[in-house]
C-alpha cells in the first residue's frame, strides 16, 4: 500500500521554526512506523534525523507523536494507522533536530527522585528475602523503559517544565513500594515539593500513552496517598 | 573540547556500567562514553535470566555450571575463565539483588530460578533450574539496576558521544576521540585506562535480534590498528527469533516447557538431543531447525520456518513469566501464543569472539598474552574466552557482571599508579579526515544499499551452515564492498545529529568485523560449536583445539596466529546431549 508520511521537521542550522515535509512510501500493513522512517532515510532523504535502537519496544529511544498520540515508532504498525500518518517529536522538551528532542530535563527529573535502592543496613550473606506478594507490589513500575511517552503527553508538564512528570514518579513508586527500600522520606522531599506529585491533575494521558501498559496515573495516586498518610 | 578521567569506559550496556561502577567503588574518577543514552543499550533486550548455581530450587554446584559452560562451548572455552565465572557469578547475582534488582521470588522469599538451554545437573543428566530471572525482562532489570547505581555514585556520562578513535601509541592506550552527536564536534578524551564495553555486531546479518546500533565499532577500530580479534568465526544464532523479523523470543520459553515443532507437528529435538531435547544448546537447536527446513518439514507457504508451541502451558505461566514475548508475538505477528504456536527461525544473536583479554579484562595483543597497558575490554565486545565455540543461554548476563567487575577493579588499580599521556589537537586529525571525506564525497555509492548487500550476503554465505566455497565467495564480496565503501556519499552535510554520518561510519565497522569473521571461518577447517563447516563436519581436536587470533594486514588480507586453549578439570569429549 501507498502511505503518505507527514513529518514535522526542524534543522537548527536552517529553519526558524519546524516545518512539515511529506513523503510517499510503499508500505506493508505489518510494517512498523520505524520501518517507514527508515525507508525515507535510506531511500529518499538521508537528512531525516530520529533516534532508534532495539526496534522492538524495549530500549525506549523512539517515542514520537504519531497521529496525535505518543507512541513508540517501533511498536506501532501501519495497519493500525491507515494510509496517512503524521509524525512529530514528543512535546514539552526542546527539539534538537527533526524528531530528536533534548532528553536532559527528563533525566534530571529522573535523578531528582533518587532512582536507586536506599538501604544502609548491612546486607545478609545471601539475598534479602522478599515474598512473591511483596515483589508483586511494585512490579508495574519495573517495566518502565524511560521513553518519556508519559511525561511528554502530560498537559501539566507542557505548561510547567519543572514538574517532575509521570515517569520520574513511576520510578519513585518502584522504590517506595519495594519492601527492601528505606529511602521513602528522602524521596518525598522532591515528590512532595511544588514541582512534585501534587501538580498531577489526573488527566490520564500518561496511562494512555504508556507503551508498556503501566497504569501510570494509578501509581501516581498511590504515591500521593503514601505521602499523605506518612504525615499521620 | 578535551576531557580527562582516570578510567574511561566505552559503552553503557551491562558490561560498561558494571565496569564503571566497580572502578568508581575502587576510588577512580570514572566516565562513561556511549553513543546511546545508557538505558537504551541492548543489555536491556536480554530476557530469560542470569545463570548462577544458587541452588534455590534444587541442588546445584558451581562445578556443574562450569562443566556445562565448557561443554556448551565445545571445549574451546578457557577453563580458568569458566571456573572464575561459575564461582563469581553466584556473588554477582547476590550483589545485584543487594543493589535492588527485582528478581522474581520463590514462596520462601529466595530468588526464583528457571531451566535454560545446556544448563544441567549432575554433569548433563537433566536440565537444572539455574537461571535467576525477573519475568522475561531480566536484562532490562540488570541494565536499569546498574544505571541506578551509577546515578547513585555520580558517575560522569557522555551520552550520545560516538567514539571514532582509540589513541594507541608506543604500545600503550592514551585516550579516545569521540564525535558529539548533538553538535558534530570532535572531543579528545585523555585517560589512564580505557575499557571497551561497546557490545556486539549482529547487524552484519540480515536477520538479527540485535539493535540497529550494534555494529562492532570498537572491535573494528582496534582491528584496523593492528590488534587481533579472537575466535571471530564463532557467531551464535539464537534458535527462536520471531519469524521473519528476528526479534528474540527467550529460551526461557522452552525453559518453562515450550516445545519446537515442525510441519508434521513433531517434536523434532527428540531426534537431535534425546536427553535434554528442546533445552539443548543454541548451536545444536539452530542447526536442527535449519535441517528440518532443508528436509522439507518447514512450516508456512514457503516451508521456511518452524513453530514454538506454548499452547499446552497454563495461561498464567505465559502471562506472568513470559509477558514481553507474548506481547511481541501478538503485536508483530498477530499470533496469540496462548492459542496458537509462534513462527520462529534462528536469528543472529551473539559474538563469542571479540577483543582478546586476560581474566582481568586486560587486552592482549598476541598468543603469548602480551598485555596492551591501559587497555581493557569486557562483555560481548571482549573474548575472555568464557563462551568458547558456543555460549550458553544466560551466560552473557553473567559474563558482563563478572568480567565487567574484574575489568573495572583492575583498570582502577592500574590507573592509580599510572600517569596521563600528553595528547594534542593533532590526535583529532585522523577522525576529522575520515568524517570530512565522507561528508565531502561525491561518490555514487549509498550506505543503505551497501549495508543491505552485506547483510544478505553474510546471511547466505556465513551463517549457521558454512562451506569453504561459500566463504571464499564471501571473501570476494567483502573485498568488493570495501572497495565500493570508499565511494559512499551522504545527503546530510550538517553538524547537529548527523545520524546519516553515523550510519556511514558504522557501515565501515560492519565491513571490518565481517572480514575478520569470514576469513577466520574459512581458515578453520573443522566444525565446532557454532562454526559448522559442511565440508569439515567433525570436530578436530588434534589440529584445532586452539583459539584463532585474526590480524588485519590490508583490506581482504588477514593473518592468523593461534593461542592454546586453557584446559584443566574437563578433558575434551564428544558433545552429545
Amino acid at each position: 500500500m501507498q502511505v503518505t508520511l507527514k513529518i514535522l521537521r526542524f534543522d537548527p542550522a536552517k529553519d526558524q521554526r519546524p516545518r512539515w515535509q511529506t513523503y510517499q512510501v510503499e508500505a506493508e500493513p505489518w510494517d512498523r512506523v520505524l520501518d517507514l522512517l527508515h525507508k525515507v532515510k535510506w531511500d529518499q532523504d538521508g537528512t531525516l534525523a530520529f533516534r532508534r535502537s532495539c526496534g522492538h519496544g524495549i530500549c525506549g529511544s523512539d517515542a514520537m507523536l504519531i497521529n496525535g498520540r505518543n507512541r513508540l515508532a517501533c511498536k506501532t504498525l501501519v495497519k493500525d494507522l491507515g494510509s496517512v500518518i503524521t509524525v512529530e517529536p514528543i512535546r514539552g522538551l526542546p527539539v534538537e533536530k527533526d524528531l530528536i528532542v533534548d532528553m536532559e530535563p527528563f533525566f534530571a527529573a529522573y535523578r531528582a527522585v533518587k532512582p536507586f535502592l536506599i538501604n544502609e543496613e548491612p546486607p545478609p550473606q545471601r539475598e534479602r528475602l522478599q515474598s512473591p506478594e511483596e515483589r508483586e507490589r511494585f512490579d508495574q513500575g519495573t517495566k518502565c523503559i524511560l521513553c518519556a511517552s508519559c511525561t511528554t503527553s502530560c498537559p501539566v508538564f507542557w505548561v510547567n517544565g519543572t514538574y517532575l512528570g509521570p515517569a520520574a514518579i513511576v520510578q519513585a513508586h518502584r522504590f517506595i513500594f519495594d519492601s527492601r527500600d528505606r529511602g521513602k522520606r528522602e524521596r518525598f522531599k522532591a515528590l512532595g515539593s511544588g514541582s512534585g506529585v501534587w501538580r498531577c491533575r489526573t488527566a490520564y494521558n500518561c496511562t494512555e500513552a504508556c507503551p508498556r501498559e503501566i497504569p501510570v496515573t494509578q501509581l501516581i495516586e498511590e504515591v500521593k496517598r503514601e505521602i499523605l498518610f506518612d504525615r499521620f | 573540547m578535551a576531557h580527562r578521567h582516570e578510567v574511561i569506559v566505552v559503552g553503557a550496556g551491562g558490561a560498561g556500567l558494571a565496569t564503571a561502577l566497580y572502578a568508581a567503588r575502587e576510588g577512580a574518577d570514572v566516565a562513561v562514553v556511549s553513543k546511546l543514552y545508557p538505558t537504551r543499550s541492548h543489555t536491556g533486550a536480554a530476557q530469560g535470566g542470569i545463570g548462577a548455581a544458587l541452588g534455590n530450587v534444587e541442588e546445584d554446584h558451581w562445578e556443574w555450571h562450569m562443566f556445562d559452560t565448557v561443554k556448551g562451548g565445545d571445549y574451546l572455552t578457557d577453563q580458568d575463565a569458566a571456573e572464575v565465572f561459575a564461582k563469581e557469578v553466584i556473588e554477582a547475582v547476590i550483589e545485584l539483588e543487594h543493589m535492588g534488582l527485582p528478581f522474581d521470588r520463590l514462596p520462601n522469599g529466595k530468588i526464583a530460578q528457571r531451566r535454560f538451554g545446556g544448563h544441567t545437573k549432575d554433569w548433563g543428566k537433566a536440565p537444572v533450574h539455574r537461571a535467576a530471572h525477573a519475568a522475561d525482562r531480566t536484562g532490562h532489570m540488570i541494565l536499569q539496576t546498574l544505571y541506578q547505581q551509577c546515578v547513585k555514585h555520580n558517575i560522569t556520562f557522555y551520552n550520545e558521544f560516538h567514539v571514532t578513535d582509540v589513541i594507541l601509541e608506543d604500545g600503550v592506550a592514551k585516550g579516545l576521540v569521540a564525535l558529539e552527536l548533538a553538535t558534530g564536534e570532535l572531543h579528545l578524551f585523555q585517560a589512564k585506562a580505557i575499557v571497551i564495553a561497546s557490545g556486539g555486531f549482529g547487524r552484519i546479518y540480515k536477520v538479527t535480534s540485535n539493535a540497529y546500533t550494534l555494529t562492532g565499532d570498537l572491535q573494528a577500530i582496534l582491528y584496523r590498528k593492528g590488534l587481533p580479534l579472537e575466535d571471530m568465526e564463532f557467531y551464535q544464532f539464537h534458535p527462536t527469533g520471531l519469524y521473519p523479523l528476528g526479534i528474540l523470543l527467550t529460551e526461557g520459553a522452552r525453559g518453562e516447557g515450550g516445545i519446537l515443532r515442525n510441519a508434521l507437528g513433531e517434536r523434532f529435538m527428540e531426534r537431535y538431543a534425546p536427553t535434554i531435547k528442546d533445552l539443548a544448546p543454541r548451536d545444536m537447536v539452530s542447526r536442527a531447525m535449519y535441517l528440518e527446513v532443508r528436509e522439507g518439514r518447514g512450516v508456512g507457504p514457503k516451508k521456511d520456518h518452524v513453530l514454538l508451541d506454548l499452547t499446552h502451558l497454563p495461561p498464567e505461566v505465559i502471562e506472568k513469566k513470559l509477558p514481553d514475548i507474548t506481547e511481541f508475538s501478538r503485536i508483530y505477528l498477530g499470533v496469540d501464543p496462548l492459542k496458537e504456536p509462534v513462527p520462529v527461525m534462528p536469528t543472529a544473536h551473539y559474538a563469542m569472539g571479540g577483543i582478546p583479554t586476560t581474566l582481568w579484562g586486560q587486552v592482549i595483543q598476541d598468543e603469548k598474552n602480551t598485555v596492551v597497558p591501559g587497555l581493557y575490554a569486557a562483555g560481548e565486545a571482549a573474548c575472555v574466552s568464557l563462551h568458547g565455540a558456543n555460549r550458553l543461554g544466560t551466560n552473557s548476563l553473567g559474563d558482563l557482571v563478572v568480567f565487567g567487575r574484574r575489568a573495572g577493579i583492575h583498570a582502577a588499580r592500574f590507573a592509580k599508579d599510572a600517569d596521563y599521556h600528553e595528547l594534542t589537537e593533532e590526535h583529532l586529525g585522523p577522525s576529522r579526515e575520515r568524517i570530512e571525506r565522507i561528508k565531502n564525497s561525491t561518490g555514487k555509492e549509498k550506505v543503505a544499499v551497501l549495508r543491505a548487500e552485506l547483510q544478505q550476503s553474510m546471511m547466505d554465505h556465513a551463517s549457521v551452515f558454512r562451506t569453504g566455497e561459500l566463504l571464499q565467495k564471501q571473501v570476494e564480496i567483502l573485498k568488493e564492498l570495501m572497495d565500493r565503501y570508499q565511494r559512499i556519499s551522504i545527503d546530510d552535510k550538517g553538524d547537529a545529529y548527523n545520524t546519516e554520518l553515523v550510519e556511514a561510519l558504522e557501515l565501515g565497522y560492519l565491513l571490518e568485523v565481517s572480514e575478520a569473521l569470514v576469513h577466520s571461518a574459512l581458515n578453520r577447517t573443522e566444525s565446532r560449536g557454532a562454526h559448522a563447516r559442511e565440508d569439515y563436519p567433525e570436530r578436530d581436536d588434534h589440529n584445532w583445539l586452539k583459539h584463532t587470533l585474526a590480524y588485519k594486514v590490508a583490506d581482504g588480507k588477514v593473518a592468523f596466529r593461534y593461542k592454546p586453549v586453557v584446559l584443566g578439570r574437563f578433558e575434551p569429549k564428544a558433545r552429545t546431549y
